[in-house]
């Protein structure tokens, strides 16, 4: 295996394990609050849809991005009010919310634009690769230039930002009084209470972050990745993403390396199908494509150090009276 | 005292969440540009007027009174199986080779050998999800959903590499021997008329999905097990106390989940397409989810649901043959019937509660 192919696989690594990483920390947001979140596939899935319909409709790739968070906001506050207001199974809300994303963008798709659930291909109006300075005059340079060239730069302006939000996440977790209250409203909700700030307030504010990041996910994935919407796009990155969140046991740092770990996979299986090892031996393509899953139980399992989440995840919070 | 009258929690919170739900679908067909009454009538006409639309109807709800039995088995224990379609997937594999592999001399034998297979690979499916919740805490949604991506792709896996007939290209197993072929609604009752059911899937294991209805009923509410299962869910702590093994109660609930899963196979598998294909479940697994959330966990709640998302589905498949309204309504149906009878009910449920509180203040 040479640089160049190396560089490929990690590029390839890099465009897959962007939106896993955005659906990650959407995630991450909502679970620390205690708003436990499997709808990240449909919250994505309606963002891909309106990303790319708005796109081709106006030309404009930024009113698409904005339809697509808008469009993932609006489940994220039915999410909110099943969850929050409404003290419902947030299991069940996002399960449902999943369904009518999946039902409802080939609905809307097809009566839009009567092509089986599928918006016409989008050809130019696309996140275009941004060049970073000195990217074309240090690509002599060996081995550096290239990996600076191929690797660093020449990427959509989405997934530079997705890269940074890693850092922004940490600081914003462990380094704000917003972050503070966050991860306490994640784990005693009830203290939070009684030092009088609104549970509900603080929830409904991270489950609509999960919202905005998932809204960059679904945009990259049918205005950057590929160029259009086709049904069921998200193909269930948004649960390798939640499989990702729980390997990295809820953290920002180990989050991004987990999903780059679950695009490497995604890239090597895109680009070997079936791995020869030699001697007979072949690792089928379905292996490689449900690594991630097998992975995530063995960490689940409890054998490579407990995956514990946030106490509160999951549980409505009732005021006292 | 109650807020208000069991009959009530139990009858109407679920109807007015239902009927909230077709209200948003009707809006929905208007705005896709077709009448909602109009796209009803063709609903009925097609499932429910001949008995062909029956049999489509009757197939389709064989397949979620498993899938919904199963859930609902799972929920008393207040464990949330989401892994129905792998369990189902699995489970037809297990119908598959019993089939394919064991020379049956007569279906009535083959079709306890194939549900003997098809329940315990639909088992077998969620043992680890199941042994990692009990003894490890690890949460029963997340590893089931997983084994769903993994049981499609064993599926795939092996219809690819090794069931596939020589010379085949297609994903799909051998056809089954003629002597495992499950008598049809239309062999049974053909003799009522020449033309009842023809042509349409439903077949007898639709009886055994009736058995299993009955035997979950006798289960939960008539035995130990069913007891510890429901004394479980309400309470562990209390189940605890009453020396009831948690770490075993909920390994065992889920079990038989898995295996009510699985079970679906025989009509799906054995029944309808009497070879193995890639994505044999159809995502029935999932309408299992919305069929037991109706059906409030009853097995006769779960009968009732599971006939109506079968008329949805054979309706729903009239509709994009007769209307520009694609087959994704019966979706967007079942994720409305989710959210408002699982998530929302709090809000079908609350202004009814002070609603009933406001009666009973000014009779007396």
């Amino acid at each position: 295996m040479d640089l160049s192919t190396i560089i490929e696989l990690l590029g390839s690594t890099v465009r897959l394990g962007t939106p896993l990483l955005l659906m990650c920390l959407a995630g991450l947001y909502s679970e620390r609050a205690g708003v436990v979140d499997i709808g990240l596939e449909g919250k994505a899935l309606v963002a891909a849809f309106f990303s790319a319909a708005i796109a081709y409709v106006t030309g404009s790739v930024i009113l698409g991005l904005l339809a697509a968070i808008a469009a993932s906001l609006v489940f994220s506050l039915i999410h909110g009010l099943a969850s929050i207001t409404f003290r419902g199974n947030q299991l069940i809300s996002g399960v449902a919310l999943n369904f009518l994303a999946s039902g409802m963008t080939v609905l809307i798709a097809q009566t839009w634009f009567g092509q089986g659930g599928q918006t016409p291909a989008l050809g130019d109006v696309r996140y275009k690769p941004i060049t970073l300075p000195f990217a074309d005059t240090l690509e002599p340079v060996p081995v550096l230039g290239p990996v600076y060239h191929d690797l660093i730069s020449g990427h959509s302006i989405l997934v530079y930002v997705a890269f940074l939000l890693v850092p922004v996440t940490w600081w914003v977790l462990y380094r704000t009084r917003f972050g503070l209250r966050l991860r306490a409203v994640g784990e005693n909700p009830g203290a939070v209470d009684t030092a009088g700030v609104s549970v509900a307030r603080l929830r409904f504010t991270s489950v609509l972050i999960a919202g905005l990041l998932c809204g960059l996910a679904g945009s990259y994935l049918s205005t950057g990745l590929q160029a259009g919407f086709v049904k069921e796009m998200v193909a269930g990155r948004g649960y390798i993403a939640l499989a990702a969140l729980i390997f990295a046991k809820w953290r920002p740092w180990y989050a991004l390396s987990a999903t780059m770990l679950f695009g490497l996979l995604q890239a090597v299986a895109l680009r070997y199908q079936n791995i020869n090892l030699g001697d007979g031996i072949i690792i089928p393509v379905q292996f490689m494509n449900v690594l991630p899953y097998i992975l995530t139980i063995i960490i689940l399992a409890g054998f490579v150090g407990a995956a514990i989440p946030p106490r509160a995840s999951g549980e409505p919070y009732t005021k006292e009276r | 005292m109650d807020r208000m009258p069991a009959w009530a929690d139990v009858v109407l919170v679920p109807l007015i969440s239902v009927l909230l739900a077709a209200a948003i679908s009707a809006i929905a067909i208007v705005l896709i540009g077709e009448n909602p009454w109009e796209a009803f009538k063709i609903m009925v006409e097609g499932a429910l007027m001949r008995s062909s639309g029956w049999g489509y109807t009757l197939y389709y709800a064989t397949n979620f009174i498993f899938t919904g039995l199963a859930v609902s088995v799972a929920f008393h224990a207040r464990l949330f199986n989401i892994g129905g379609e792998g369990q189902a997937v699995l489970g037809s594999l297990g119908v598959t080779l019993a089939c394919l592999f064991i020379p049956w001399p007569h279906w009535t034998l083959a079709i306890i050998g194939s549900s003997v297979a098809a329940a315990a690979f639909g088992a077998l499916w969620i043992l680890i999800p199941a042994y990692l919740q009990a003894k490890r805490g690890s949460h029963i949604v997340i590893t089931t959903i997983m084994f769903n991506f993994i049981a499609a792709a064993l599926i795939n896996y092996l219809l690819v590499n090794h069931l596939r007939p020589m010379g085949s290209m297609e994903p799909a197993s051998a056809v089954f021997p003629a002597a495992t072929h499950l008598p049809s609604f239309h062999d049974m009752f053909s003799f009522l008329g020449p033309k009842m059911f023809r042509g349409s899937p439903a077949n007898v294991s639709f009886f055994l999905a009736v058995i299993a209805s009955i035997g979950v009923w006798l289960l939960i509410w008539h035995t130990k097990l069913g007891y510890a299962i429901r004394s479980l869910g309400f309470s562990e702590s209390g189940a605890k106390y009453a020396g009831i093994s948690p770490v075993k109660i909920m390994i065992i609930a889920l079990l038989i989940s898995g295996g009510l899963s699985g079970l679906m196979g025989v009509n799906a598998t054995q029944g309808e397409a009497e070879r193995l294909i890639l994505n044999s479940a159809e995502g029935a697994g999932f309408i299992g989810i919305a069929v037991a959330l109706m059906g409030r966990n009853h097995p006769l709640g779960v009968f009732l649901a599971s006939i109506l998302f079968g008329f949805l589905y054979q309706g729903g498949a009239e509709l994009a043959m007769w209307t520009s309204i694609p087959r994704e309504l019966i979706v967007v149906i079942q994720a409305l019937v989710i959210l408002f009878t699982g998530a929302l009910d709090n809000l079908v449920r609350w202004p009814l509660e002070s609603l009933f509180v406001a009666l009973r203040k000014k009779e007396s």
